[in-house]
């Protein structure tokens, strides 16, 4: 071997992305948003043309975004929001932890993935509203009953998030943690985890909308007296046959759940982005 | 490695086997992967192992590395390996800074001195100014000599290649050769490189280890004295390739008569 091996690099790295600026970026996320807002306003008007059903079970757009803008000037629908919002949260909270601990214990140990592997997923499909009478069974028409099925909703999604994410981690980087010389925890830490984090994600947003279907259900059903929230309102309103009222409650719930499930979504993307799986697509 | 005791072994020896056999499955499934495999590489020796897909090359590999053991026989090593994959593997949520360090954090290396000598490293590999970048911000061989940079924070005079370049365009291959036997030399590595490509074999070895199918054997070694630097395309090299490519084939010819 001789000196003369030191050839300068003369390979070409593969292209990488450039950044085209913002603002076409935010224009090009926008306008089919915007867009298809527009269809379901249009769609909703030409209906309410047509007189298919009186004005006062089937208010006009202009009627119910009018109502949104009046209760958003309310003191009750703030409290209301900020009631569903906080058991969102709380549910959601505690059913990443559950959900997350169960899912590493069943992908670690044989025995208990044989126990309640496929039970996790049969509880996947169970629709959570049957879990209602039960839960009122056991606490009552009270909070533990929401965030009990907000719980159950919520955590068997996350759960095969975390299994799926362990079981898929290519069996070559965990070659390279034992040539590396990892012990079980480094192991963990430094590869398994990390590797399975995309799909984990994928479950958190999975969970997401499994707890905001429940706590719905749960808010229509239980309702408790002194204390407001969305869905408390949505069954107030149909009681008392505000119809704008109800829609724009609705609306409410549908951009909430957009809200967060497009946070779950943004950061699943990024986080593929950074590891080269998805080129160009948002 | 193994624990058990082997024959004392000769000062300046590297990496010695003996006897190895590596069964897969039992009963009427068995396949023999690996038998009577019997093997000495000397401290700063260049071997490359060269055989048919399915002759054990790789079986091999991953016994010298400590991923698998054998079924019988016994492995010693002057350290512990490192092992350079087929597809790079590098992990794709670090940059090429990241992945460096993680092998020196594996080791034990403290926090305060992991970036300076990753730096160092991947300067050795000259990928200086690419230390930021993710695994798929780079090319093939770049990929590939991160890897190797991993495997030099890994501290071990041993590195264990399995088809390393086997993925990788003619032209890319041959300037990774250069790359390779450079670093080797500055580093005094032994190196243990499996691949199919018998120019390849010829290209880089002190010595050429032929292995034959069913089961993986050892059926012809040879001592590859043409001077460096050497080219894949000159005659030197292709000629000893043809010839040993027809020992190989009549290797494989004597087994498949046997088997009938």
């Amino acid at each position: 071997m001789s000196a003369s091996v030191l050839t300068p690099n003369v390979e070409k790295p593969a292209p990488v992305r450039s950044g085209a600026g913002w603002a076409p970026h935010m224009w090009a996320w926008i306008w089919p948003k915007a867009l298809a807002i527009l269809l379901v306003l249009a769609v909703w008007q030409l209906v309410y043309w047509s007189g298919w059903r009186p004005a006062y079970v089937f208010p006009s757009p202009i009627e119910t975004l009018s109502q949104l803008g009046t209760m958003v000037q309310t003191e009750r629908f703030w409290s209301a929001m900020g009631t569903t919002v906080i058991r969102a949260i709380g549910g959601f909270a505690l059913a990443l932890v559950i959900g997350t601990m169960i899912g590493i214990l069943v992908a670690r140990i044989t025995p208990l993935r044989l126990a309640i592997g496929s039970l996790i997923t049969g509880l996947q499909t169970m629709p959570s509203i049957a879990w209602f009478p039960l839960a009122i069974l056991l606490f009552g028409l009270d909070e533990q009953a929401i965030l009990f099925v907000v719980v159950l909703g919520a955590a068997p999604s996350i759960a095969n998030g975390v299994i799926s994410g362990i079981d898929n981690v290519p069996p070559a980087f965990t070659r390279l943690g034992r040539v590396l010389g990892a012990g079980p925890v480094a192991q963990y830490r430094d590869i398994v985890l990390p590797a399975a984090l995309p799909t984990y994600v994928s479950g958190l947003t999975q969970g997401w909308a499994f707890a905001w279907r429940s706590l719905m259900a749960g808010e229509l059903l239980v309702i408790i007296a002194e204390k407001p929230s969305l869905g408390a309102q949505l069954e107030f309103a149909r009681q008392f046959s505000q119809a704008p009222t109800l829609l724009a409650t609705m609306l409410v719930i549908l951009i909430l759940g957009m809200v967060v499930d497009g946070l779950f979504s943004s950061a699943a993307r990024s986080l593929r982005r950074r590891r080269g799986l998805e080129v160009d697509s948002s | 490695m193994s624990a058990q005791a082997l024959e004392v072994v000769a000062d300046g020896t590297a990496l010695q086997a003996r006897g190895l056999r590596k069964v897969f499955g039992s009963g009427d499934d068995a396949t023999v992967a690996l038998d009577g495999v019997d093997l000495d590489i000397r401290a700063g020796e260049f071997v490359t192992v060269v055989g048919a897909s399915g002759c054990g090359k790789s079986t091999l590999l991953n016994i010298f590395a400590g991923l698998d053991a054998p079924t019988s026989g016994t492995v010693w090593t002057a350290t512990k390996p490192a092992l350079m994959f087929q597809d790079a593997t590098l992990l794709p949520w670090l940059t090429a800074q990241r992945n460096v360090e993680l092998a020196l954090k594996l080791r034990g290396v403290p926090r305060a001195q992991r970036a300076e000598r990753a730096r160092q490293l991947l300067d050795v590999v000259r990928l200086t100014g690419w230390e930021d970048k993710r695994p798929h911000e780079l090319s093939g061989g770049m990929r590939q000599r991160v890897s190797l940079a991993r495997c030099l924070a890994q501290d071990t005079s041993i590195v264990l290649m399995d088809e390393p370049l086997g993925a990788l365009d003619a032209m890319t291959r041959d300037h990774l050769h250069d790359e390779i036997e450079s670093v080797v030399q500055e580093q005094n590595l032994t190196v243990v490189f499996v691949t199919h490509n018998m120019r390849e074999a010829v290209r880089l070895g002190d010595r050429v280890i032929l292995m034959g199918s069913r089961p993986g054997r050892i059926v012809y070694e040879t001592v590859i004295d043409l001077p460096h630097p050497r080219l894949m395309d000159s005659t030197g090299v292709a000629e000893r390739a043809a010839d040993l490519t027809t020992r190989l084939k009549a290797g494989k010819a004597y087994l498949e008569g046997a088997d009938s």
